[in-house]
Parts: structure tokens; C-alpha cells; sequence
């Protein structure tokens, strides 16, 4: 089979990764379709009209740019089931006192669940996104998710809910690549894309902050509280559990002969729970719904090295594996700013082994 | 590649091409001009003014020139309804829910910013008004009516001969937006006995960008567009003389070929219907069964997007369309299908296959083929996917 039989649909955003997927797909003789997905946004509450990911420009840009590759483009009505299952658990998660990471959601539930299928519906090969990541295959055959060379670009993180159907499934065909090679690549392929920034903030949130878009569609997640003290005693109140971070030091407004930290959030109480900087520290933490790449847990503990957040380092750590879906992890130092509801991803050297999503510690 | 989006537009006929030809940069003149080369381009504009108003036996005086149908709705209804307001003869129009947007939203606009009122007739399940509902909406002040000939979105044929002796009975004008029709109805307007008429060319194998609105002799009309004194101070701007000529060609082309089209339509169709219906399971046909456009063929699919089954259908090699559909990903239900009494799901899956002059049985073969295909694999996608598809 040659490539030209092979049909590659390419999330495209209009953006340079993904135009240089594209791009790079389309050199190599596949049969290439452009697609975007219509995700949603807050318009209806005087909030962003379009999601970043895909405002009007952006959609011009890229259907300029699969015009000029000479590939068919497509966008798809992704507003409701996006709504649905990664605003909500947005949502959700700050209701319970998490701090959630909607990418990882996205990329279970719609990028490699319900765009993969609508790729597949078309007789598609693979689905191809713009990420910094690789993929490749064990000597017993697994498929490997592995970093992006460009280690200051890596999203493995984000990715580490896929598992070995989609992995098999998927191309990453920037991932090869440093972001200066991705951009020279952009202007060799004359793609009018090499200058604009990066996306960094949550795609539906448009120019708002989060706070501002928790105000409007999750008000009663932010009442005012009590600031207490571990063993209880009330210090102070706060103005909402979702304004503050695990960590946060400054803004707290209380008057203490010592700094104090926020360390831990009870939404059954409302408390924020703060502590001194001795308190701050965890070495443990355990991780639901985790997603083993391989499929199935290791047997036994292991050490491995572990992020904690999108842009971690890589902290060493013994992982012992709970169940099927659920993990511990110790550290060897304890951690200041270990976050429920930011996913745990788990590496051996530059190869994810799984991911999940670190649970709270037990309710203070 | 199979094209059965003919109601969307149509390519230009080699014919209709060569006789613009010309026009462009030989006998390029302003049809205005006092000098020779405005000679030239006014006897060509006039040229295809009587040929036009021969086609549909009227005066060609009663031909103005526009952009097209969207701009002879425009200014049919506006500048109608505004002369009658300006005469004191009333603020009232009538039209109904399936009209094109150009009408609805203009009458739309005139209901909620310039103060007058509106009657839209209620439709039966293939979105036919009764001609005694119309007749009960004329009431005194009534001044302008808008009725389609035939749905772009359905196909159905409206009674507008009938809609328009009760108009005349009542003084209302009639107006109505025959886009879809040229090659397949009949358009003598005296027939018809209608005041005003849309035409586009793009639609019968003529070139984008130039229409007709045929306005009845005496029927007060105000200009939308004002300027010089082109269409006799009805429609100001200069005349693009090589779309006028293709425009004349085009229609003479339709209704010279008119009987064997119809035949021949009718017959792509049927056969489109029918296998259709055989092959694909729980597809249900809109509009008309019987009084509709001889190439025209609408469905819906209730469990189907159609924004999902027009991309399933390009890739698979088959253009088709749906008023549901969006390219910018932001689909809404088909407003007519609504109109019709479609619940939302099936007003979101509508599927237009229009046939053309060149469209072969076998194309339909494989049309319908490729609607089953993608329709199954679509439903696999369905079946499989835990989130809404």
C-alpha cells in the first residue's frame, strides 16, 4: 500500500503545528484531510463569542492553508459534546475542591475518542495532531508515547490518557522536531503561520480568567469561607476556594506571627486550610483513573520519575500501583505544590508509562 | 466526483461563455456612453432585454437588471412595500415560512425597523400554502404579497397562478422568487399573472452575479439602490454587459431545452427518489411527493447530522447540500423543515440532491450507492461512539 492509499485526517487549528503536520503529511504522499473542530464557548454569558481554538481567523487561516496544500477541509459541530464533558468536568472539578486540567479531558474524551472515531468513520487510517510528542513501537510490539524531542515544547504529559488503540492510531509528526525546525519548516513549506504565539490559557475561557468564568457559570463555587488553621481553628476568611492555589502564599490576608501557605481546600466546609511552610510539604500522593499506555498495570511498585504539573520537572519516586486504575507515588522529598485534580504522569526516561488524576488527601 | 448540488449553482454553459466573450474586453463600453463603444454596449444590453422579456412574455421595459435573486428580493419587496407606504395605501405584507432568506429576512427587517406589519402563511406538511388562507390574510392595508414559485430547500411548487387572481381581486401585488425554476416551470408571466418575478442566472448554467426582477407596467416601485438613471431610476449602477449577455443566452438556452430538461429531470429524480428510499432506512422525503421541482430531490435523516453526511458524501465523491448545514461548524435545524413541523433532530439532517442537464443514470447509480454508505458508516459511528455524535 502506498501512502497515497492511506488517509490521514489532521486536527488542523490554523496554527504552525498543525499546519506543518499537515504540511509534512502531504509531502510524504498521504491522502490528507484538514479538519477543526467547533468547540465551545461562553457567548450566551457576555463571555468570549468564539473558543480560542477556533475563532473565525483562525478558522480562515486554516482553510488558506489546506487550500494551498490542496487537501479537502472540514469543521465539525464539537460545541455541545465539548460542553458536555470538558467544561463540565471543569466545572464539577472546582465544585469538589479540585484544580482539574481540562487538556487532559479533551484529549481523553474528544480529540482521541471522539474525533479519532469521526476519523475512522471516514475510512481514515490515522488522525494526526499538531502535539510535540512520539510515538513509536516496543521490540514486543506495544505502542510507546514518548516526549517530543523539543523537550521545552513536550505535551506527553497531556497526552498520557492514550492508550495502545489510539496510540496505533495517531501520528505526531511534529513531535520529531525542535519548535525552531517546526517553524523553518513552516516558511520552507510557505505557510504564513511561522509567527504567531503560542496558546497557553484554557481555550473556552476567550480573554476571561478563570476566576472571572467561574463567577458567571459556577457562582456558588465562589462563596466566601472560612481560612482555617489544620487543627481547626478559624484565622481568617477567604473569598472563594477556586481564587486560591495549593501553595499560594500571598493574598491570603490574614495576620500570623509566621507565613502561612494554603495547603489544602475542604469544599464540604468551605475551608481553606493553610498552614507554615513545614506543613506545605507532601511526599506522597495517590492518582485515579489512571491510564496505563500498555493497558495493564505493572505487578509491582517500581521507581520511576514523575510530573505532577503540565510544566514539572521530572521528580524521582516510587510508584506503587493500587489497582487496575490507581496509583501511590512517594516521593523522595516531599513536594510543595502537589494539586488535586492535575494529572500524575508517570515516565521511564523520555517513554510515558501512564497518567492519572491525583486525588485529594483525606478530608481535614 | 458526481455533482448533484445543481440547485446551489451550476457551472457556465460553453455556449453562454462564448457569447460574453466579447464583452469583456473588445466591446467594453459603458451601455450610457454617448460615444460609439456605449453604443455598442447598450444595443447588447437592450439585445438581451427584449430576448429576456420574450422568454417571459413581457415588455422588455418591465426587465430590470440586478446582482441577482437575493437583490431582486430585495428590491421587489422593499421597494414595493415602500411605494404603497408612500401612497397611503397601507403597511401590511403577506409570505410565508418557506421562503428563501433574502425574502424572509428582508420582510423580517421591515417588520422590526421600519414599521410595518407582516402576515406569514401557515404550510401543510409539504409546505404548500392554501390559497384560501392567503385570500383570509389580505386584509385593507395589505400591499405586498411573496410567494416562491418552488422551494430552493424542498422543491414544492407553490399555487401561485391561483395566489395571484386573488391577489389581483384584493390589490395586492404578488411577487415571487422563481430562482429555482428556469429550464423546469413555466415563467410567462402572464400566465402566472404574478406583479413581480426574481430570476438568477447563476442557477441556469448563466454566470454569477446578475438577476432579473420583472416588475409588472404601473406597479409602483421605489429604488433601493440609487444612483444614475440605469433600469429607469429603479436600480442604479452601471450594467455589466457581458452578464446580461450570458444571462439572455442562458435563459433562451433553458427554454429552448425546456420540454426534454423536464423529461429528463424528472426522470434523474424519480429514479434518485426511489432508490433512495429502497437503500437507505428510515430516510423520509420533504416536500412535494409529486408537485415539485422535475430535478429536485430533498430528504431528512433524523438520527444523521447533515453537516457530518455532506463531509461523508464529499470524501466518498458526491457533492450535496442541506439548509442545515454550515461550514463554519455552527449548524442550525433547517428553519422550513420547522416550519413544517419537523421536530428538531430531523430539521438538523436534511439532504438536498438537485440533478442537472448533464447528470447520467449512472451518476445516480453511484450517487445513491455513496448516500448508502456513508448513511451506514455514519450510523456504525453513531452506535459505537459513548458521546453524542
Amino acid at each position: 500500500m502506498s501512502n497515497a492509499d492511506v488517509r490521514v485526517v489532521v486536527a488542523m487549528s490554523g496554527g504552525v503545528d498543525s499546519s506543518v503536520a499537515a504540511a509534512l503529511l502531504r509531502e510524504q504522499g498521504y491522502a490528507v484531510v484538514g479538519m477543526m473542530m467547533r468547540l465551545w464557548s461562553d457567548a450566551a454569558m457576555g463571555g468570549a463569542e468564539h473558543n480560542r481554538c477556533c475563532t473565525p481567523e483562525q478558522m480562515a487561516d486554516a482553510r488558506r492553508i489546506a487550500d494551498g496544500l490542496g487537501i479537502p477541509f472540514y469543521v465539525l459541530d464539537t460545541k455541545e459534546v465539548f460542553r458536555s464533558t470538558v467544561v463540565e468536568y471543569f466545572l464539577e472539578g472546582h465544585r469538589q475542591g479540585f484544580t482539574p486540567n481540562p487538556c487532559m479531558e479533551c484529549n481523553r474524551h474528544i480529540r482521541f475518542d471522539w474525533l479519532l472515531n469521526h476519523a475512522l468513520a471516514l475510512d481514515a487510517d490515522y488522525l494526526a495532531t499538531g502535539h510535540y510528542a512520539r510515538i513509536d513501537r516496543a521490540e514486543d510490539g506495544h505502542y510507546r508515547l514518548r516526549q517530543g524531542l523539543d523537550e521545552a515544547k513536550d505535551q506527553s504529559y497531556i497526552l498520557s490518557v492514550m492508550g495502545q488503540a489510539q496510540l496505533a492510531q495517531t501520528l505526531f509528526p511534529v513531535g520529531e522536531f525542535p519548535k525552531p525546525e517546526v517553524r523553518a519548516l513552516a516558511a520552507r513549506f510557505g505557510l504564513n503561520v511561522a509567527s504567531k504565539k503560542d496558546s497557553q490559557d484554557l481555550c473556552f475561557l476567550g480573554q476571561n480568567d478563570y476566576r472571572d468564568f467561574l463567577k458567571i457559570h459556577a457562582p456558588e463555587i465562589l462563596q466566601p469561607g472560612p481560612i482555617v488553621l489544620k487543627n481547626g481553628v478559624v484565622i481568617g476568611e477567604h473569598t472563594g476556594l477556586s481564587n486560591y492555589t495549593i501553595g499560594q502564599r500571598k493574598g491570603l490576608g490574614v495576620m500570623y506571627p509566621e507565613p502561612l501557605y494554603v495547603i489544602a481546600m475542604n469544599p464540604y466546609k468551605n475551608a481553606l486550610v493553610v498552614g507554615v511552610k513545614d506543613e506545605l510539604g507532601r511526599a506522597t500522593l495517590t492518582a485515579k483513573r489512571f491510564n496505563w499506555v500498555q493497558g495493564v498495570a505493572p505487578a509491582g511498585p517500581f521507581r520511576a520519575g514523575v510530573k505532577i504539573r503540565y510544566k514539572s520537572p521530572l521528580y524521582p519516586a516510587l510508584i506503587e500501583p493500587l489497582a487496575a486504575d490507581r496509583i501511590r507515588v512517594t516521593f523522595e522529598e516531599p513536594l510543595r505544590d502537589i494539586t488535586p485534580g492535575q494529572g500524575a504522569v508517570v515516565y521511564a526516561g523520555d517513554v510515558v508509562l501512564g497518567g492519572g488524576v491525583i486525588e485529594k488527601d483525606d478530608p481535614a | 466526483m458526481i455533482y448533484l448540488d445543481h440547485a446551489a449553482t451550476t457551472p457556465v454553459d460553453p455556449q453562454v461563455l462564448a457569447a460574453m466573450q466579447p464583452y469583456f474586453s473588445e466591446l467594453y463600453g459603458n451601455a450610457l456612453s454617448v460615444h460609439r463603444y456605449g453604443q455598442k454596449a447598450d444595443y447588447a444590453v437592450e439585445q438581451a432585454r427584449q430576448t429576456l422579456a420574450g422568454l417571459l412574455n413581457c415588455k422588455p421595459s418591465e426587465i430590470i437588471f440586478t446582482s441577482g435573486g437575493t437583490e431582486s428580493d430585495n428590491l421587489a419587496l422593499r421597494g414595493a412595500a415602500w411605494a404603497a407606504r408612500q401612497q397611503g395605501r397601507g403597511h401590511h405584507l403577506i409570505t410565508s415560512p418557506v421562503e428563501h432568506s433574502a425574502v424572509g429576512r428582508t420582510v423580517a427587517q421591515l417588520v422590526e425597523s421600519m414599521g410595518f406589519t407582516a402576515t406569514c402563511l401557515p404550510v401543510d406538511a409539504a409546505g404548500r400554502v392554501n390559497p384560501a388562507d392567503f385570500d383570509r390574510a389580505c386584509v385593507p392595508g395589505t400591499t405586498v404579497a411573496s410567494v416562491m414559485l418552488a422551494s430552493n430547500e424542498i422543491g414544492t411548487l407553490q399555487p401561485v397562478a391561483e395566489l395571484a387572481a386573488i391577489a389581483r381581486q384584493r390589490g395586492v401585488l404578488l411577487h415571487t422568487d422563481a430562482v429555482q425554476a428556469p429550464g423546469q416551470l413555466d415563467l410567462d408571466v402572464q400566465r402566472l399573472g404574478v406583479d413581480l418575478l426574481s430570476l438568477s442566472a447563476h442557477k441556469f448554467y448563466g454566470p454569477k452575479g446578475i438577476g432579473l426582477l420583472y416588475v409588472r407596467e404601473g406597479t409602483p416601485l421605489l429604488p433601493v439602490q440609487t444612483g444614475g438613471s440605469h433600469e429607469a431610476g429603479r436600480r442604479a449602477g452601471t450594467h455589466s454587459t457581458p452578464l446580461i449577455v450570458g444571462m439572455a443566452r442562458a435563459l433562451a438556452l433553458a427554454t429552448a431545452a425546456q420540454a426534454q430538461r423536464i423529461s429528463h429531470y424528472t426522470a434523474r429524480r424519480d429514479q434518485l427518489i426511489a432508490g433512495l428510499l429502497a437503500r437507505v432506512p428510515g430516510l423520509q422525503l420533504t416536500g412535494h411527493p409529486v408537485d415539485r421541482l422535475p430535478g429536485h430531490a430533498s430528504f431528512t435523516l433524523p438520527d444523521v447530522e447533515a453537516n457530518q453526511l455532506l463531509m461523508h458524501l464529499d470524501l466518498r465523491g458526491l457533492a450535496a447540500s442541506s439548509a442545515s448545514a454550515c461550514k463554519t461548524g455552527s449548524p442550525e435545524p433547517s428553519e422550513v423543515l420547522l416550519a413544517l413541523g419537523y421536530a428538531v433532530a430531523a430539521a438538523r439532517g436534511g439532504l438536498r440532491l438537485t440533478v442537472g442537464k448533464d447528470t447520467t443514470a449512472a451518476d445516480i447509480d453511484r450517487a445513491i450507492d455513496i448516500v448508502a454508505e456513508a448513511v451506514a458508516a455514519l450510523r456504525r459511528l453513531g452506535a459505537r461512539s459513548r458521546l453524542p455524535v
